[in-house]
């Protein structure tokens, strides 16, 4: 500069005034100074600025993940609730597989005691010979029942008394007849009532053989309101621990068919007989002419 | 699958129990015999996958009819089940160790006689 050159310089009005170097340098050291303050406010502002943009990117990062994380929170209460919807709906649905089970198990017993008592009722009404109805009697109070001592009465109208007309596990030859009314057996041909022993509920019963007086069970053998004898049964077999409820309906259900079972088989025998004795008649007469 | 089932056994009424327990299985063909012998008989002459027998018959029990059947090297496999009223501890060790599968006492119930079978002939 020209004024430099001259060493002039102007002051705060304008005017010239002359400089020295001192001035000069002391303005210069006090601008460079100044000019270095200035970088160093600036680095420390660029440093602030890249403090600001990073907390800045921060804060926003923040937001989405606070927003992200409400989101997310919001989908597990909904989870949450859709789970312990299935949960429910499972549980009922369980609770159903549980009840439909038990009815199969239920329907699946029922099936096989009517199988049972069609071929118990089968099996009676096959044949009409009195022997034999009483043999499938006895079969089926063995194999069905687990009856190892007992047997069947029947009335006779001649001596209004019970006979003994079969019996296994005892034998026969001893039993006297009983009359109506007389013990268990009487007065269960009187009342037309089936006897339990309240001893067939317990779980163990008392060993050795019963009197033929006191039988365990005597069931009659019933045509409507008549009675035609009874079945006794005295004793169980070993393995047949309990009377269920599937055994009183079984014994009585059984009462009924045989029941009709012997009386179609006397009254076929009766009639047998009596064609019998008429064809006998008829053949004398028609060698006589 | 069709299964040919032999049921020996001197009661009919037994017979006819066990039989339509097991007509249940599918395709299932039942055979009668009344004795052991009868049984034999009818195994010399068939090829059957099960056979259920008692112990107790006339003519030939069933521990005589099981002894002989598995000297037979046809039915050395074949499964083999007892249904009777001995429900002894020596009974069953006895049939089992002479070649039964199974061992049932009675008195019956059709569901035990169906599952029982069921395993012996691998139906699920």
């Amino acid at each position: 500069m020209t004024s430099d050159r001259n060493h002039n310089s102007q002051d705060d009005l304008g005017r010239e005034s002359p400089r020295r170097p001192e001035e000069i340098l002391n303005l210069m050291t006090k601008s460079a100074d100044f000019i270095k303050e200035l970088m160093e406010e600036n680095e420390r502002l660029r440093y602030r600025v890249v403090q600001l943009q990073e907390e800045n990117q921060d804060l926003a990062t923040g937001v989405a993940a606070g927003q992200r994380s409400e989101f997310i929170k919001q989908q597990i209460r909904q989870l949450e609730k859709e789970k312990d919807r299935i949960l429910e709906e499972y549980r009922k649905v369980e609770e159903e597989n549980k009840t439909f089970a038990t009815r199969y198990i239920n329907i699946e017993e029922e099936n096989n005691n009517l199988a049972n008592l069609y071929v118990c009722s089968f099996q009676l009404h096959s044949t009409l010979d009195f022997n034999e109805v009483v043999q499938i009697i006895m079969e089926i109070i063995i194999n069905l029942i687990g009856g190892e001592d007992f047997g069947i009465y029947l009335f006779d109208d001649k001596t209004r008394k019970l006979k003994a007309t079969a019996m296994e596990g005892m034998p026969i030859d001893n039993l006297r007849p009983i009359a109506m009314g007389e013990g268990i057996i009487g007065q269960t041909m009187v009342t037309g009532e089936s006897f339990f022993d309240p001893v067939l509920q317990q779980p163990t019963r008392p060993e050795g053989k019963r009197s033929p007086e006191n039988p365990l069970v005597c069931i009659p053998l019933k045509i409507k309101e008549k009675v035609i004898g009874v079945i006794v049964l005295y004793k169980l077999l070993p393995q047949k621990t309990q009377f269920q409820n599937v055994d009183y309906e079984l014994f009585t259900l059984l009462a009924g068919h045989a029941a009709t079972a012997i009386f179609s088989a006397k009254l076929y025998s009766e009639a047998q007989r009596k064609l019998d004795t008429i064809k006998g008649f008829m053949g004398l007469l028609t060698m006589s002419e | 699958m069709p299964v040919k089932i032999l049921i020996v056994e001197d009661s009919p009424t037994m017979r006819q129990l066990v039989g339509f327990a097991l007509k249940r299985l599918p395709g299932a063909e039942i055979i009668e015999a009344a004795d052991g012998v009868e049984g034999l008989k009818k195994i010399n002459s068939n090829v059957f996958d099960l056979i259920i027998t008692d112990i107790n018959m006339p003519v030939m029990d069933g521990l005589k009819l099981i002894s002989l059947v598995r000297r037979d090297v046809n039915y050395r496999n074949v499964p083999i089940m007892i249904i009777t009223t001995e429900g002894g501890a020596e009974d069953r060790e006895r049939a089992l160790a002479l070649g039964a599968d199974a061992y049932i006492t009675k008195p019956i119930q059709a569901g035990q006689v169906l599952d029982t079978a069921r395993n012996l002939l691998g139906i699920a």
